[in-house]
């Protein structure tokens, strides 16, 4: 086997199969088929002596050159150079041991030796470069690898980051709108609240307008028929006079003067009634001021009284009033107040007659009277409030809970559910309390507590 | 003729006893007065029969209402005539008074003349 061809038939080998990635013309693949063919042609008639070796040996080379001008002028095989490199002592060895046994053969007995070794050094040279061609093609190989990967993940990752961007976004603008849709109702129900407190205080006071005319109609027609009866008595005394019965006359003045104090107390009356429902009426203007409990008390008291018999014709209930004359002035915001005590006295009248009407419902044939006290007196550091009633009382379940804004155990539009709320936030912001004692079936006892002031000492006071 | 008036208001007697001074004066009309239906009942069975002959009561009174009172009345005493005297002039208390057998239904303010037309006939009817 001749050298040279196979070492043509190397390179051309590896000359046609390219690494990964490179593409040779399918016209270059069938020239270098071509070849291979002919380079086996070459062996196979070398092998049997038909042609002379020198003939061979000169397709070798000619292939060999052929492969090198591949190598170096054409960019496809340009990635076959360092093969090209690794044969290339070996083929100039070659070369020259041929030229120089064809042209000086006495020469070649001479370094046929130092050829030998040359050609020796050649072979490890070529394997050597081919052993590192191979290494370096792998480490590349391996950083090609490593890159491609690195640019998978990093592809995969700008994706993730672009998709999470876009739901982020999407989130994003859910969560502001879910926010506008959430304050647009949040400002929709504060309004809602306004405007039911508004509609509570205007319902307690319209409950209390259509009995408050209807209870003034009382004293002012006492006013009416007692003036009119002093008309007919002064006639009367006319006559008497002029008749000259003295003592007559005298009887008749001592009525006139009963009906005049009967108009005024009546008169009064119609008027005190007035006022409250004004007091009730006008909006708190916060201001805190001398208040006379006792007096808010008794008016509020009647108020409710009035106020509940006029709406409800069957309304009945027996009341009373222990006020403690002692009882000082303290700083509080009269409507205010009243409004509570007008609240509280109205739900202990509200439930003795509940409780009335059941007991005639059912024809229990109890005599139950209903019965409402308020009675004040003091601590040493309050006044106190008491709303007494015996009425069915507040069940324990339901304790807890009849603060709560809304919560009412009246029939649907009877009541709004906020009377004992706002009571409650009044006395809170007036630094007291309210307390509920209540045994079911027999009472309710409600007590409210108003802080005397910082230099008020109900011990100093007595 | 002794006339019984029911009224929880307590002025409403000082006011009848001047309307009605001559009448009482001269003998013609006895007046009494109870401020609850109770205390009506009470006055009346103090003789039996019951020497009031009319009746005038006012419907919206603590305890026992005046139609309560109406009923009991016409119950025990099926004789004894009984009239209305109510602020509120509706329907319903209207309806139910008559039905309860009441004789007439006066409106407050009261009206004395009617009044006075009403007990004169009375007064005549009852000395015939």
């Amino acid at each position: 086997m001749k050298l040279e061809i196979i070492i043509a038939f190397v390179l051309i080998y590896y000359l046609r199969k390219p690494p990964q990635g490179i593409e040779i013309s399918i016209r270059k693949k069938k020239i270098l088929n071509m070849a291979l063919v002919f380079l086996i042609v070459a062996i196979i008639v070398g092998e049997f002596n038909l042609i002379n070796d020198v003939y061979i040996k000169a397709i070798g080379f000619f292939m060999i050159g052929y492969s090198v001008y591949l190598v170096l002028y054409l960019p496809e095989f340009h990635h076959r150079r360092n093969l090209a490199y690794a044969l290339s002592p070996l083929v100039i060895i070659s070369l020259s041991e041929d030229i120089i046994a064809y042209a000086r053969p006495d020469l070649m007995e001479k370094y046929e030796g130092y050829f030998d070794t040359a050609a020796f050094f050649a072979i490890i040279w070529a394997f050597a470069m081919w052993y590192i061609s191979k290494k370096q093609k792998k480490s590349l190989e391996i950083e090609r690898k490593k890159a491609q990967e690195k640019e998978k993940e990093h592809q995969i990752t700008q994706r993730l980051k672009a998709e999470l961007e876009v739901r982020v976004k999407e989130r994003t603008s859910e969560l502001t709108q879910q926010k506008e849709a959430l304050e647009k109702t949040l400002r929709e129900l504060k309004a809602a609240q306004t405007q039911l407190i508004h509609a509570e205080k205007m319902a307690s006071l319209g409950e209390l307008t259509a009995g408050i005319a209807h209870e003034i109609q009382n004293p002012l027609n006492f006013v009416n028929n007692f003036s009119e009866v002093t008309n007919e008595l002064m006639v009367e005394m006319k006559e008497e006079l002029e008749k000259g019965n003295i003592t007559e006359a005298m009887s008749l003045i001592t009525d006139i003067e009963q009906n005049m104090k009967k108009i005024n107390e009546h008169g009064k009356r119609a008027g005190s009634i007035v006022r409250g429902m004004l007091l009730h009426s006008r909006s708190s203007s916060g201001k805190m001021e001398r208040v006379n409990v006792n007096n808010l008390a008794d008016e509020y008291l009647r108020l409710s009284y009035h106020g509940l018999r006029a709406k409800d014709r069957t309304f009945n209930a027996k009341f009373k009033m222990d006020l403690d004359p002692d009882l000082p002035e303290i700083m509080a915001i009269p409507q205010d107040i009243g409004r509570v005590l007008l609240n509280l006295i109205s739900n202990a009248f509200y439930a003795v007659n509940e409780k009335a009407s059941l007991i005639k419902a059912a024809d229990f044939g109890e005599n139950y009277i209903p019965y409402v006290e308020v009675k004040t007196g003091l601590t040493d550091s309050h006044i106190k409030v008491l709303i007494i009633d015996n009425g069915p009382g507040i069940p324990e379940a339901i304790k807890e809970k009849i603060f709560q804004p809304f919560f009412t155990t009246k029939p649907t539009g009877e009541g709004t559910g906020l009377g004992l709320s706002l009571s409650y936030d009044i006395l809170k912001a007036h630094g007291g309390e309210i307390q509920i004692n209540s045994i079911e079936n027999k009472g309710t006892t409600i007590s409210v507590l108003l802080p005397l002031g910082k230099n008020q000492d109900s011990k100093a006071l007595k | 003729m002794k006339i019984l008036i029911v009224d929880d208001e307590k002025d409403v007697e000082m006011l009848f006893l001047q309307k009605f001074r001559k009448e009482i004066k001269s003998g013609e009309l006895e007046l009494v007065f109870a401020f609850s239906g109770h205390e009506a009942l009470d006055l009346l069975s103090q003789s039996d029969p019951p020497t009031v002959v009319y009746v005038f009561s006012d419907i919206n009174m603590p305890g026992m209402t005046g139609l309560e009172l109406l009923k009991k009345l016409k119950d025990k005493y099926p004789k004894l005539t009984v009239s209305m005297i109510s602020a509120y002039g509706d329907e319903e208390n209207y309806k139910k008074a008559m039905a309860s057998g009441a004789k007439e239904f006066f409106t407050k303010p009261i009206d004395f003349s009617t009044l006075k037309k009403e007990i004169s006939e009375l007064l005549t009817n009852n000395s015939k």
